[in-house]
């Protein structure tokens, strides 16, 4: 029989192992998931994660790489600070949507004013939106003891709802011909957001994105906040012992966590989406979440977590359309490695013995 | 605002329908938290249950069947729930994130080719003269089984949690579970097993969506259902009785905000859509900052993980 | 062994158990005889509780064997152990706060009677022991006492055998000590054997009938605690001479802590708030409180700490007001606290020593430079804490919850004596620590107030503020007494102080008064 035995000290192997071993357990059963569809298993794997990467359209798909990992790596980041933290926002994709339509809206309103300062104040009215959207989940916590989990996920309905009221009303493209969608930013040099170098997928928020995980990575290792963030995850009455006001932390991990998530958006709509339309928004949000766990809730972990991330979507695109693989289940195939991450990670606090038959 | 198009009548007795697959994963994730256990993945559950009773009753013809393998499809999916929280003692918010995003996808998956067929009608129980009694018949003896056992179940958890010795057990095991074990219960297999009725209850609950709510497949069908459950078991301070009001409230408002959009009424007709969520939010302001004494009813080990040191 | 032999009721031989790096217990045999009161003896850690553990099934031994009127007996788990009449009082409590006492007492036996019959039940037997309860009542809102009662009352039900009790009156004033101990005497006298672990010397010499020492989980020594003196206990449970805490008479200097009609609401549902509590501290002294469980030691300690906000004027540090200050702000003040639970309050569990220095020792050790930390300041703080507090530890980059009870709370009361406040205030420093350790720490609590600090000691070990504290006080139901000099200060006084025994009405209390009496009468023949 087995049994759990609490390790004295966190494994520092099985800190980092975790990853490494879920991937590779995911691609086991993953495989196994893609031959009962029919399919190859091992031509699906290597397409997921092969093809993109050293492929016949590598040039291409390795920029898509950094297109897809950037909103992710954003909105991971700011989740995790507020997972380590204990506060589970896990209405980002809300978040994402409000600062895209933020900014977009700024932007919108001043067509077609060509300034370069257009495009700072969008990015300016992307965080706001983000942030502000987090705020609602956040006030109510700290005043009404309201769990934060419900509604910050209640309200990405509500923001899917604004969202198609955006697109197919008061951000519509009046030359759209009635067509559902805003103008496209391509179109609008001073409030897109290009290629910065051409062929490697790098825009704004992917810059942005590099550098909140430098700024998070020393917040948490060097900064007196990062330690009470830790602190208040692991024990929250010694954080209050030590000093911290719990509710100030709500306030700080949301917003910023909501803050960086519309900025996600913002960019993600002026550059690779272009513009606002229903369903610009893919899911990142949610997607994110995995991102900050499979990253370990650390900066640099969640930076390859983003890239491997990115790699199921685009390798899973590239299975759909060369070898039929339903797009659904690259979905299912995510959610199977955040299942076999949490599976794994007992292994850094516990060890596992076999022990007899009803002795403990 | 307009009622004149809405007949009160057919708006109770749709509310009624309406409120089945809310009431059954709520009752459900409501025996879960008792037990000390917070499962997120209602809204996955759901949904698997949503999937798996579709196919079974397409496959086999049989509602019955269909409801059936809708409970053992979200019993399943609460299964690797269990085991990675009891037994690897994973974080309950991340598996049960991890399930909802999983069920989303998975169901997807196996309802490719599902599209756009007719399940097999789940018939009113004949209840023959009472059917045509003005008003009442039509909001009380119109129904189908589900609607009456929906209720049944919400009746047999208030008996078990409150009248027998399981339901004191369970609710031992989720205000303390040192206490428990200290005092011989297998506090895990316990749990496990107010996980699984909780999976069969969601996915019971989704399996009324999609075979009888809506009635057919379509990705994402049960569109927050799960989350607004979880709401419910707040609403209802961990009451069964109170999830019975819960669920029947907020089938009303979906009802009468889907009824206000056909009548064509001068609220456009997002505001009406987005109206259940904020609700919901609305409804656990005023839940959860009554502090104090109806706090009691949350069980105090709420989403803490129980590993037998020594 | 010592007039037990001929109707032995239970008997334990050679057990041995191993836990991963620990001998928890090594070839311990001993037997206890029916009717009779047997003590287990031991320091923290001297593997009483995993022995009590094996006799009740919770843990399996891992060689030996135990025998039940001359049977064997080997529980698999409770219930078993439960059916062969063994039944069990925790030292930490096995209740549901959030359930009433009918439904706690339920939960404990293998067979209940219908609620309303059980109900029915409790009230007889709780009568009839002298121990009274309402069913109805929800165990939260009962004292420590009372929840002791339901425990035993739990067990009475059962009809038991073997009574096993875990330090049964740690949560007692001395009032309901002799209450339970006529309940006990006369359980007893019934036939029932009861196997009593506790530390407390003198109580042992005036309960039990024959005594098992256990040090470092084997026997040392098995003796009739009457023939022995509390010493020669203490220096076999101990296994070395123990000195006193050295304290030099000093005259008291300023006034540092002033805390003046301080009222809290407390943060949890089944608390206790603090009503209009007063006192002064000055440098060089010690105060100690005392209380039992439960009476609103902790909402002090928080009021004190900081974590707690009210009034300004409520908590005056060395004459300015600090009562609405955060805990931080009251440390750069100078006023330093070590809270009770060492394990996820005054430490974080899965951190490293250097990071648990850094919890309190970030403002007065100057361990951040705008926001940011200096590891190696940090560091080098908790390697002082290390050196100058004596604690065990492979390093400073050890996790607090590998450490052992002893060596942590002695870094958790060093980190804050380091700090040099000009007060301390302390909550419970020696629970669950080694006897050696405790000494180490009420000496360096002496040593600071020596060295001009005003320091509060907390505690509900009444032996342990007579040794340190120069002023006693006692907390009740949130309110505090008047400070009184612990010199001459009687047993009995104390007891009156901490509130005598609660929960018993008055027509109760006649009857104890007859069963305390008829126990002086027993305990005279």
């Amino acid at each position: 029989m087995l049994a759990l035995e609490k390790r004295p000290n966190p494994s520092r192997f099985w800190l980092y192992a975790t990853p490494v071993v879920a991937v590779a357990l995911t691609m086991v059963a993953g495989g196994v998931m893609f031959a009962i569809l029919g399919k190859n298993p091992f031509e699906v794997v290597r397409t997921i994660f092969w093809v993109p990467l050293f492929g016949e359209f590598a040039w291409y798909l390795r920029g898509q790489l950094l297109v897809k990992a950037g909103p992710l790596i954003l909105i991971a980041v700011g989740l995790s600070l507020g997972f380590r933290a204990g506060i589970w926002n896990i209405g980002a994709e809300g978040q994402y949507i409000m600062g895209a339509i933020f900014g977009a809206a700024v932007g919108l309103a001043v067509f077609p004013t060509e300034n370069r300062l257009i495009f700072p104040v969008m990015i300016l009215a992307g965080l706001f939106g983000g942030w502000i959207w987090a705020m609602i989940p956040a006030i109510l916590k700290t005043r009404f003891n309201t769990n934060e989990i419900l509604v910050s996920l209640m309200l990405v309905y509500v923001a899917q709802t604004i969202l198609a009221m955006a697109s197919t009303n008061f951000l519509r493209n009046p030359e759209g011909s009635g067509f559902p969608g805003s103008r496209n930013f391509s179109s609008y040099p001073a409030a897109s957001n290009p290629e910065l170098i051409a062929g490697t997928g790098i825009h704004w928020g992917v810059v942005t994105a590099v550098f909140v995980v430098v700024a998070a990575h020393v917040l948490l290792q060097r900064h007196l906040l990062g330690f009470q963030i830790k602190l208040a995850g692991q024990a929250p009455r010694a954080a209050r012992f030590h000093g911290v006001s719990p509710n100030r932390l709500v306030v700080l991990c949301m917003g910023v966590s909501g803050a960086l998530a519309g900025v996600a958006g913002l960019f993600e709509v002026t550059g690779p989406a272009g513009q606002i339309s229903i369903d610009f928004n893919v899911g990142y949000g949610f997607t994110a979440i995995i991102v900050a766990f499979l990253g370990r809730l650390n900066p640099v972990g969640i930076l390859f977590a983003g890239l491997l991330m990115a790699l199921t979507y685009i390798g899973g695109e590239m299975a759909a359309t060369n070898l039929g693989l339903p797009s659904a289940a690259i979905q299912a195939f995510q959610g199977m490695l955040l299942f076999f991450l949490l599976a794994v990670d007992v292994m850094t606090n516990y060890r596992i013995r076999f022990a007899a038959m009803g002795a403990r | 605002m307009d009622f004149g198009a809405i007949n009160p009548v057919v708006l109770v007795a749709s509310l009624m329908v309406a409120a089945v697959p809310i009431m059954l994963a709520a009752i459900g994730e409501l025996v879960v938290e008792k037990a000390g256990v917070l499962n997120l993945g209602v809204e996955g559950m759901m949904i698997m249950g949503a999937i798996c009773g579709f196919i079974v009753a397409v496959r086999t013809g049989s509602p019955l069947a269909g409801f059936a393998g809708g409970a053992l499809g979200g019993a399943v999916l609460s299964a690797i729930f269990a085991f990675l929280t009891q037994f690897l003692l994973a974080n309950q918010v991340a598996t049960g994130l991890a399930l909802t995003l999983f069920g989303l996808g998975l169901s997807a998956l196996m309802g490719q080719g599902y599209n756009g067929i007719k399940p097999p009608v789940t018939g009113p129980v004949p209840f023959g003269p009472l059917a045509d009694i003005p008003v009442l018949g039509r909001i009380l003896f119109s129904h189908d089984w589900m609607v009456y056992g929906s209720v049944l179940v919400v009746a047999a958890v208030w008996w078990v949690l409150t009248r027998t010795r399981t339901g004191l057990i369970i609710r031992a095991v989720g205000e303390s579970h040192d206490a428990a074990h200290a005092l011989g219960y297998k506090v895990n297999r316990i749990r496990l097993g107010c996980i699984l009725f909780g999976g069969a209850m969601a996915g019971l609950g989704g399996a009324y969506i999609s075979l009888v709510r809506v009635p057919q497949w379509v990705d994402g069908i049960t569109a927050g259902a799960g989350w607004i459950a979880l709401a419910i078991v707040v609403f209802a301070s961990w009451k069964p009785w109170r999830v019975l009001v819960g669920a029947y409230l907020f089938g009303g408002i979906t009802v009468l905000q889907l009824n206000l959009q056909a009548a064509g009424s001068t609220i456009p007709v997002e505001y009406l859509s987005m109206s259940p969520y904020l609700v919901t939010i609305l409804v656990l302001v005023l839940m959860s900052s009554g502090r104090g004494r109806a706090g009691l009813n949350a069980p105090a080990a709420l989403g803490q993980n129980f590993h037998a040191a020594r | 062994m010592s007039g037990e032999g001929s109707d032995v009721l239970l008997s334990v031989e050679g057990i041995s158990k191993t836990y991963p790096g620990v001998k928890a217990n090594e070839d311990v045999s001993f037997a206890i005889g029916a009717g009779r009161v047997h003590a287990l003896l031991g320091e923290n850690g001297a593997g009483k509780s995993t022995l009590v553990k094996m006799i009740y099934g919770l843990v399996r031994p891992d060689a030996g064997r135990m025998r039940m009127r001359g049977q064997d007996f080997a529980p698999q788990a409770p219930r078993e152990a439960r059916a062969a009449g063994v039944a069990m009082v925790f030292q930490h409590f096995s209740l549901f706060e959030a359930l009433n006492v009918a439904e706690n007492v339920a939960l404990g036996m293998d067979d209940p009677p219908p609620m309303r019959e059980l109900a029915a039940r409790i009230r007889a037997v709780s009568e009839g022991y002298g121990l009274p309860l309402d069913p109805g009542r929800l165990v939260g809102d009962l004292s420590a006492g009372e929840r002791q009662r339901v425990e035993i009352i739990r067990c009475l039900l059962q009809d038991p055998k073997l009574l096993i009790m875990d330090e049964p009156t740690s949560v007692l004033t001395p009032q309901e000590v002799q209450i339970l101990f006529g309940t006990l005497r006369q359980l007893a006298g019934e036939g029932t054997s009861i196997l009593y672990i506790s530390h407390k010397l003198e109580e042992i010499r005036s309960l039990c009938d024959g005594a098992t020492i256990l040090r470092r989980g084997r026997v040392v020594a098995s003796c009739t605690p009457r023939e022995k003196t509390a010493r020669e206990l203490a220096e076999m449970m101990v296994g070395a001479t123990l000195n006193a805490p050295a304290r030099k008479a000093k005259a008291p200097g300023p006034l540092r802590l002033a805390v003046r009609g301080l009222d809290a609401a407390s943060p949890s549902a089944f608390g206790t708030a603090l009503k209009d509590v007063s006192f002064e501290v000055r440098q060089g002294e010690i105060l100690g409180i005392g209380g039992v469980a439960g009476n609103g030691q902790d909402e002090l300690m928080l009021a004190l700490s900081g974590e707690l906000r009210g009034r300004p004027d409520s908590v005056m540090l060395n004459g300015a007001p600090v009562g609405d200050l955060g805990p931080d702000a009251r440390r750069r003040a100078g006023l330093v606290t070590g809270p009770e639970e060492r394990l996820g309050h005054a430490a974080c569990p899965d951190m490293s020593l250097t990071e648990n220095a850094l919890l309190t020792g970030a403002t007065r050790k100057g361990l951040t430079r705008r926001g940011f930390v200096d590891w190696r300041a940090a560091e080098s703080f908790a390697q002082e804490i290390i050196r100058t507090f004596d604690v065990r530890t492979p390093g400073t980059r050890t996790a607090a919850r590998a450490l052992s009870g002893g060596n942590l709370q002695k870094f958790v009361i060093g980190r804050e004596i380091l700090q040099a406040p000009d007060v301390i205030v302390v909550n419970q420093p020696t629970w669950g620590v080694d006897a050696a350790a405790a000494a180490f720490i009420r000496q360096a609590l002496l040593d600071r107030a020596a060295a001009g600090a005003a320091v509060v000691v907390i505690s509900q070990d009444i032996d342990e503020l007579l040794e340190v504290a120069d002023r006693f006080a006692a907390l009740n139901e949130g309110r505090l007494t008047a400070p009184v000099p612990t010199e001459g200060l009687t047993l009995d006084r104390i007891g009156m102080m901490l509130g005598g025994a609660h929960g018993m009405h008055s027509a109760d209390v006649h009857h104890t008064h007859e069963i305390v009496q008829s126990e002086a009468g027993h305990a005279g023949t």
